[in-house]
């Protein structure tokens, strides 16, 4: 005789899911936001050596402490379906019917729309209070510190080397990066040749560097260390060694690095051989080379013109 | 078109295909100018280069280039690679055949990384003078027809400019058969430190001397054999 098959056990249909989801979820995020921001923020990158690296730590930090909760709830929700309206042996009914939840959707709505659009004032609140957030923000930046006293460094990209231009130290230029400790530099970019990016990584700066724009980032140091600049647009065969090595120091010993390297240039001569210092160059012209320069090769012209109109002929 | 045919033209079409893709991946891809080995002794190796208005290849004669010296030979080799023993002192003298050509930054006018800050230089004429050696920590490509090319190795903050023959030889009088052994040149000379432990640098010109190419910026400038190369540093 068949034995009749016992009943198969269903969810509970009396259980209120809703405060259940929701009882696991809370620990869950609160944990999860916690961890993120006292054990996971103090790691993220790009660090705290600069005021924008600071800005752009703590920015991913509350990114992360937001989407946390969300995500979580999309795990809870989806874990919670898994185990409690998952297909049971015997249960061969229909399932309830869907009804539309207003005040579900109404909170889905609202809650969505206040992280949406709390992120977009909080980004742009972000943008703006750390000038520019170590950007480059064109030739007339918007946003820009709040002190007179910032420390000029113009960044000249080349293949495949950065230099710097030390307006205020006679005009020297440099192939080393060494910024003061607690100053506020001001970084104008530009390219000599193709297209390069300037990337500070642990200063928080990148700033594109584009031939006959300066375009200009500001940061504030904030910690003594070494700092990588790296080239971010693809220039051509060593775009990938084209990267070195900068350095935040004290102020005294900064003043120090840059009046030795003004005096040894100034004596070499070379600070008079450098074109006067500009926001933008035109390599195309050398006006000391006058019309004394010979034509080779189609690569330098008469009246002091490098690469003539004309070249390049056949690219 | 019956059965085996078309099977037939399938193979013969992917042997094709695939020999095709071999002799690219082989021919250009994996293709490598040679690495030239020196040797040191007592702690300083001698590395002998030179810069040329041409090379001696076939596919790109008119492209400027570098050649190495083989130590043991002494034959030129149309190479940008060489590799030395770490924690060793090389003397550099580089034979700068080219004519000028401004750098794009005059900041490449200075010598830089080299022991002393200096380099040793004398101009060979067409006549074979050679002007006394003079020690120089700066060579002015924009004062007039001074610098030819750079000799440098960023990782290593060395920045050389290399000396060219004088306005008018190089006009007039380039050495027109590469590797070059005659006519007009700068003779130059400089030292500088290896790093006491392996691994490969970069070298390259800094002078954009890619005629005919976008801003002097293509061509040899990107091509490893001929204006950039590697210093393989050997444990």
């Amino acid at each position: 005789m068949a034995t009749p098959e016992a009943p198969a056990a269903r969810a509970p249909a009396d259980r209120n899911h809703g405060l259940w989801i929701f009882l696991i979820w809370l620990p869950l995020a609160v944990v999860a936001d916690l961890l993120i921001w006292f054990v996971w923020k103090p790691h993220l990158p790009p660090g705290t050596m600069s005021s924008s690296a600071e800005h752009q730590q703590f920015d991913i930090a509350v990114m992360a402490v937001v989407a946390a909760p969300v995500l979580l709830f999309v795990w809870v929700y989806a874990g919670y379906a898994l185990v409690n309206w998952r297909h049971r042996a015997g249960d061969d009914g229909d399932g309830p019917p869907i009804h539309g939840n207003t005040k579900i959707q109404a909170t889905w709505i609202a809650a969505t729309a206040v992280i949406v659009l709390g992120l977009f004032v909080f980004g742009t609140v972000e943008l703006i209070v750390p000038a520019g957030a170590g950007a480059g923000e064109g030739p007339a930046p918007i946003w820009q510190p709040n002190t007179s006293h910032r420390l000029e460094v113009q960044v000249i990209g080349q293949q495949w080397a950065f230099t710097y231009r030390w307006p205020q130290f006679g005009g020297m230029e440099t192939s080393e990066l060494v910024l003061p400790n607690n100053t506020t530099v001001e970084f104008h970019v530009t390219s000599l040749d193709v297209i390069h990016s300037f990337w500070a990584y642990q200063l928080g700066v990148k700033a594109d560097a584009n031939p006959g724009v300066d375009n200009v980032a500001y940061t504030t140091t904030k910690e003594p260390g070494t700092f990588t600049v790296r080239c971010n647009e693809l220039c051509g065969l060593w775009h990938g060694a084209m990267f070195n090595y900068g350095h935040v120091v004290s102020a005294a010993a900064f003043q120090s690095w840059a009046t030795h390297w003004e005096a040894v240039q100034r004596s070499k001569g070379l600070l008079g051989m450098l074109p006067p210092y500009r926001l933008t160059y035109d390599p195309t012209v050398i006006p000391q080379l006058g019309a004394s320069i010979v034509k080779i090769d189609g690569i330098t012209g008469g009246a002091g013109y490098y690469y003539p109109p004309q070249d390049p002929v056949t690219p | 078109m019956s059965l085996p045919v078309r099977i037939t033209v399938l193979l013969v079409a992917f042997v094709a295909v695939a020999v095709g893709a071999a002799f690219i991946v082989v021919h250009y891809l994996l293709a490598s100018p040679p690495t030239v080995t020196y040797n040191a002794s007592g702690g300083v190796v001698n590395l002998m280069l030179q810069e040329d208005p041409q090379n001696d290849s076939s596919s790109k004669p008119d492209w400027v280039s570098y050649f190495v010296q083989d130590p043991n030979t002494k034959q030129w080799v149309h190479t940008t690679l060489f590799s030395v023993p770490k924690a060793t002192t090389v003397h550099v003298t580089i034979l700068g055949y080219d004519g000028c050509t401004p750098p794009r930054n005059n900041f490449w006018s200075l010598v830089q990384g080299t022991i002393g800050g200096t380099v040793n230089l004398s101009i060979v004429n067409n006549k074979g003078v050679a002007t006394p050696t003079r020690r120089v920590s700066v060579i002015n490509g924009w004062a007039g027809c001074t610098v030819g090319h750079t000799f440098a190795i960023p990782a290593l903050h060395l920045f050389v400019p290399v000396a060219s023959p004088n306005a008018y030889d190089s006009a007039n009088n380039l050495c027109g058969v590469s590797p070059c052994t005659s006519g007009p040149h700068a003779v130059e000379s400089f030292s500088f430190r290896v790093p006491d432990h392996a691994g490969v640098y970069r070298w390259q010109c800094y002078v954009p001397c890619g005629g005919g190419f976008i801003d002097g910026n293509g061509g040899p400038m990107q091509t490893i054999g001929y204006m950039t190369g590697n210093m393989e540093v050997r444990a």
